[in-house]
């Protein structure tokens, strides 16, 4: 009785994720850019959460209590630092540049705005392709942490493969019937949810066991190095080559790059990059916390499954721990979906149209993205029922992919210099390292908590510079496209019509 | 000292912000300060504390002189 109640919950939750997707569709026109962008229409509060809740996944819903559980509450300080504050600093340097030089030539993707700049479809090609090639596991996370979830919810009634194939299906048929529009919505309700519901476990579970002081107290009685700050783990290598990785790689993920293209207007961005770090210290706080505290309560976290949900059904009622777990799928759902849907327009635009079929209709470009998602999901889902690695393994390898694309874009965005050789060296080359890395098991992947992916990207920087030193502009590239002004208008002496606030030092 | 001149003390502050998120000068230090470690209330005010310098880095113009925008060009609604 109480599984099919429990499981009920979680099913009703999905189902009304999909009814507001399909109101989403129904406001929705049929170009690529309102299914890819929303016509590049989202305003703060959709912009802020569709992107706060794509960040959120088993990654963080899962893999951060339980290691807070195993580690000490220190995790908060780098999930903190690298989302937080790492994060909103690149969301300015990287995305604000990349929504004006977006603004002014329409582009959609990462790979098109870098072909576009230098000239090179095979760039273009390139960025697309390593992007998809790290996204692959981190779709598979979101399964096997959906397929995890609904086993551990259900005690073993649902099968792990059952689960991760609902989820999938969910999914897919999400994104291919709502677009941005949609998923840009129910990431809206999603992030308002779980930031509410995990507020209320930390209040009931606290007065349960009497309170923060008391919680903290029997914290520190089990495990008394949780108190201070660093040791174990938590070495300043691992704190440092963590952050920066993550932080980086975030912003190469094509659903959070993708989203720099889709705000309203430049306010819009401000107003998200104001209320950050508050937003997501929101979450962390209370998430982390629940689960470093309960290693000081009595409770048994059986060998392989998660801290969060089993501290909620030692004390909180059984419909309320359903509607965690649900939260929890939910940020799986939100992140799968938009991964899906960016993952798509980079297949179909930076790879076919221009390699495939240069006259494809937009209909069939949009017919191709619905397919295209429904088989990179349902590769993603065979190869989750293999299980290579634990969530935190497999989620880490690909941020460290994508961080390696960070540096090389950031030299394109900022250095008129740059060539197209320089990109393609500054790329390749770090890529195929790290691929090793991952792939030859005699490869250590870190020295004294210091991850090599940290070095691979001073190299990839090096690379990308060196290299552009070296080589000549390409006849077809042009530095103007990245220009955030037209020609002639000139950004010099703006300073003096600014009539709002101070600068810093006053 | 001109506004310009001005706004690129905002790198050493984003620097410094992302820098001491992590509370460093408290590392090993146990003390538990209104029911929590002292260096989880550092991170706290100190994320408080970057939202508050963003927002006057935002409200103040320097976002837009950063890329080379008027703030009518790229910051109003």
């Amino acid at each position: 009785m109480s599984v099919a109640l429990q499981v009920g919950i979680v099913v009703a939750y999905l189902l009304v994720a999909l009814a507001i997707g399909l109101l989403a569709y129904r406001v929705a026109e049929s170009t690529a850019e309102d299914y890819y962008l929303a016509s590049r229409s989202l305003g703060t509060l959709v912009l802020l959460f569709t992107t706060f809740a794509t960040l959120l996944s088993a990654f963080t819903f899962f893999g951060g209590p339980n290691l807070a559980y195993q580690a000490g509450p220190e995790w908060l300080i780098v999930m903190g630092v690298l989302d937080g504050v790492l994060f909103a600093v690149l969301w300015y340097v990287i995305g604000y540049k990349q929504w004006l030089i977006g603004r002014r030539n329409g582009y959609l993707t990462l790979g098109e705005m870098l072909g576009d700049r230098f000239g090179s479809p095979g760039l273009r090609a390139l960025v697309a392709g390593v992007s998809l090639m790290w996204l692959f596991p981190y779709v598979m996370l979101q399964q096997m942490g959906a397929g995890e979830a609904l086993v551990g919810l259900s005690g073993g009634a649902v099968p792990y493969w059952a689960g991760a194939a609902l989820i999938t299906a969910f999914m897919v048929l999400y994104v291919v019937l709502a677009g941005m529009r949609g998923v840009a919505w129910t990431d809206t309700v999603q992030g308002l949810f779980m930031l509410s519901i995990v507020w209320i476990a930390v209040v009931w579970v606290l007065s349960a066991v009497g309170g923060l002081g008391a919680a903290t107290g029997s914290m520190l009685e089990a495990r008394p190095e949780f108190g201070s700050f660093g040791g174990g783990l938590y070495t300043p290598g691992f704190i440092v080559s963590t952050a920066i990785t993550i932080g980086f790689g975030v912003t190469m993920f094509p659903q959070i790059n993708q989203r720099f293209f889709v705000a309203e207007s430049g306010a819009v961005l401000k107003r998200s990059f104001t209320l950050w770090p508050v937003l997501v210290l929101l979450l962390f706080l209370p998430a982390f916390m629940l689960g470093a505290w309960a290693v000081g309560m009595p409770v048994e976290v059986p060998e392989g499954a998660n801290v969060l949900p089993v501290v909620l059904n030692e004390y909180t009622p059984l419909w309320f721990a359903a509607l965690v777990i649900a939260g929890a799928m939910a940020a799986m759902m939100s992140s799968s979906d938009s991964m899906l849907l960016s993952g798509s327009s980079y297949f179909t635009r930076d790879v076919y149209r221009p390699f495939v079929n240069p006259d494809a209709s937009a209909r069939r470009e949009a017919w191709l993205a619905r397919v295209g998602v429904g088989a990179f999901a349902t590769l993603a889902f065979f190869a989750s029922l293999l299980r290579p690695g634990t969530l935190i393994e497999v989620g880490d390898t690909a941020f460290s992919g994508f961080a390696l694309l960070a540096l090389p874009v950031i030299c394109a965005l900022y250095w008129d210099r740059t060539t197209r050789d320089g990109m393609v060296v500054g790329v390749v080359v770090p890529q195929v390292a790290y691929l090793a890395l991952v792939f030859v098991p005699a490869l250590p992947r870190s020295y004294a908590g210091w991850d090599y992916a940290l070095a691979l990207m001073v190299v990839s920087a090096l690379l990308t510079v060196g290299v552009s030193l070296l080589t000549d502009p390409t006849d077809g590239s042009d530095a103007s496209r990245f220009a955030v002004v037209d020609s002639g208008e000139g950004g010099e002496g703006v300073a003096d019509d600014v009539t709002g606030g101070d600068a810093i030092d006053d | 000292m001109s506004r310009v001149r001005r706004d690129l003390l905002w790198i050493p502050t984003f620097a410094v912000l992302v820098a001491f998120a992590v509370p460093w000068p408290l590392w090993g230090v146990d003390v538990v300060v209104a029911g929590l470690p002292v260096w989880i209330w550092w991170h706290v005010g100190w994320l408080a504390l970057c939202s508050v310098l963003f927002h006057r880095f935002a409200a103040s113009g320097a976002w837009e002189r950063g890329m080379g925008v008027t703030p009518d060009d790229g910051g109003s609604p």
